[in-house]
């Protein structure tokens, strides 16, 4: 009891002291933790605005509150319908693709034996990750233009008599996104399944051997359990995206001819909020996306711990 | 290696699968170089002769007008000075900022560590909106300024996650010898920890770089009005807006070409905007893939 008693003592002048000590972790602390408010914390309360028929000369307090009016204009309108729908399916479409050609192309990398070819592979992959948007689009747009390589091939092959102007067409969109997408990241996505790969026990391979099995029995009795977990994990961390994953590409990309399949709910945004200066309605579309992403990656992460022992949060 | 040593013979299918890497590689690696490496070639092209298409791995008429033509475009040069002072001190300030964070939220023994990481992790999930940023921008007086482009976004929740997981595999005991010493929080980061998270460093400020470098939206959104905060992506992103909205309008192919900017000066912007990253980048590849691979684990 004694020994314990002065041992208490002990520690609650170390935490005194240590209070005196952690002065600077309590600055830096403090000081981010206001910036944190400013910049992260305080546009929540704008979520205000689209309960009400926000002025900005009237600000968040004087404006007039209008209840669920906006949520109603919202979902009577059908270009919103048809937004969600775009969001979700490029959504999820980008998502399945890009997540199978990194895979994929893990996979096929670490069947390279000889590192003189295996390197320079995957120093290229990386490339399209490191250039913006802008510069993929326009790449897009070269390589798809009347005169580009696409309708070359296509001509030359002769699938098509005449060039196809791609961009105006819907049907063509959806998959040029996700094209866009698995061309971008593939080589950036594949290095986390790499790393995942490469931490696979050798012996594993080796015993397969003895029993006879080729390369596809390896990879689907060995690799693919094997990079499992990395697979749900960054499933998890991206499923609660699918909805964010929906701007820039179709921003660019999109045009009047296929407005009705290339917009997504940041554009509506955008759209209404900025440039048609309807704060309250763009506030509510914002307001729609976020709940949604969250419910996701709520559900998502519930149904991951129940299955395995994978989980966010 | 040693496969070769247990294998008798080599399966049949193997050998499918191997002509099918083979396959697969190549045509991945084509397709990634070829669209990059004709938009070079067609910056060096000359831009009526362009417009008859067929032109692949190497300019069919050589010429340097596009670059020239890029070159005296006043907004190209703003646009370069903006992109080049943002990305430097953005990388700066926030790799100092990110650091400091990540450094307080990894020391064991600090009192407030799990409240300060949840603070920040909700941040990666809970987010105003545009709307409502726009307006906290406006209201700061943010917008029309360059710092618009610093400020804001200096602490971003995840580089903070990457750098703490980094400095959590540091030995306390490094820590705990440097106070018997009498070092404060202070000296213990810019002395003991800060030189051994160097790869990780390297790693975030690569990422920011990027980030800083690529962007447009901000220009867009903020300083649409002001021409002297113009990004070289922005710049770039307006040329290709104006051809973009002629492939919606149905008769462009044919007599578009007069009107919008030529394919040839489109090609040599991007390949100047482009150009540096693509430089620089495989000398930095040890650095994102280990900050990746670290990232990936995180938690």
């Amino acid at each position: 009891m004694a020994r314990n008693k002065t041992r208490e003592k002990k520690d609650a002048k170390i935490t005194w002291k240590e209070m005196k000590r952690q002065g600077f972790l309590m600055i830096v602390s403090l000081v981010v933790v206001i910036y944190g408010i400013i910049f992260y914390y305080w546009p929540l309360t704008g979520w205000i605005m689209a309960f009400q028929n926000y002025k900005p000369k009237k600000g968040l307090l004087g404006s007039k509150f209008v209840g669920l009016d906006k949520f109603k204009f919202l979902f009577g309108d059908e270009v919103f319908i048809k937004v969600i729908r775009n969001t979700f399916a490029m959504g999820v479409i980008n998502l399945v693709a890009t997540t199978i050609m990194a895979v994929l192309f893990a996979i096929i990398l670490n069947e390279v034996r000889r590192a003189w070819i295996k390197k320079p592979i995957q120093t290229i992959s990386y490339l399209p990750h490191f250039l913006s948007w802008i510069v993929v689009t326009s790449i897009l747009h070269v390589s798809l233009s009347p005169t580009g390589i696409v309708n070359d091939l296509l001509m030359r092959a002769g699938f098509i008599k005449q060039a196809i102007n791609f961009f105006a067409f819907p049907k063509y969109f959806w998959p040029i996104v996700a094209f866009a997408n698995c061309w971008k990241e593939t080589g950036w996505n594949a290095i986390i399944y790499l790393a995942a790969i490469t931490a696979i026990d050798p012996a594993l391979y080796e015993a397969a051997s003895i029993d006879g099995a080729d390369r596809l029995q390896k990879i689907r009795y060995i690799t693919f359990p094997g990079i499992k977990p990395t697979f749900l994990i960054l499933l998890l961390m991206n499923v609660g995206n699918v909805l964010n994953a929906g701007f820039e590409v179709q921003y660019l990309l999109g045009n009047g001819l296929v407005q009705s399949v290339s917009q997504t709910i940041d554009i509506y945004v955008l759209k209404w909020g900025i440039s048609q200066n309807d704060y309250s309605l763009g506030t509510a579309a914002g307001l729609f996306k976020s709940a949604v992403s969250i419910a996701i990656i709520v559900i998502a992460n519930k149904i991951s711990k129940k299955y395995s022992d994978q989980r966010l949060f | 290696m040693n496969e070769k040593k247990y294998e008798v013979r080599k399966p049949i299918s193997d050998t499918i699968f191997e002509v099918f890497v083979v396959v697969f590689l190549v045509l991945f690696v084509v397709i990634t170089l070829y669209p990059v490496l004709n938009t070079i070639v067609l910056s060096f092209n000359d831009g009526i002769d362009a417009v008859r298409g067929g032109i692949y791995l190497w300019p069919r008429k050589f010429s340097m007008k596009n670059y020239k033509t890029v070159f005296a475009m006043q907004n190209i040069w703003v646009g370069a000075r903006v992109t080049v002072a943002r990305t430097v001190i953005a990388t700066v300030t926030s790799l100092v900022a990110n650091a400091l964070l990540a450094f307080v939220v990894s020391r064991k023994r600090f009192l407030f560590k799990s409240q300060l990481s949840l603070f920040w992790v909700i941040t990666m999930y809970v987010n105003g909106g545009m709307i409502p940023v726009f307006l906290l921008y406006k209201n700061l007086g943010l917008t029309g300024t360059f710092h618009v482009y610093w400020i804001p976004g200096m602490i971003s929740a995840f580089n903070m996650l990457v750098m703490r997981t980094y400095m959590e595999g540091i030995p306390e005991s490094l820590e705990e010898s440097a106070q018997l010493d009498g070092a404060g929080y202070w000296r213990i980061f810019k002395d003991i920890i800060s030189p051994l998270c160097k790869p990780v460093y390297a790693t975030i400020a690569l990422f920011i770089a990027v980030w800083q470098w690529n962007s447009w939206f901000d220009a867009m959104l903020y300083n649409r009005m002001k021409t002297e905060y113009t990004t070289l992506q922005y710049e770039l992103m307006k040329l290709l807006s104006s051809v973009m909205q002629q492939s919606g309008s149905a008769e462009n192919a044919k007599n578009g070409a007069a009107t919008i900017t030529p394919i040839t000066i489109r090609s040599a912007v991007t390949v100047a905007t482009m150009l540096p990253i693509v430089c620089l980048y495989p000398f930095l590849q040890r650095y994102f893939v280990t900050g990746l691979t670290i990232g990936g684990v995180k938690e």
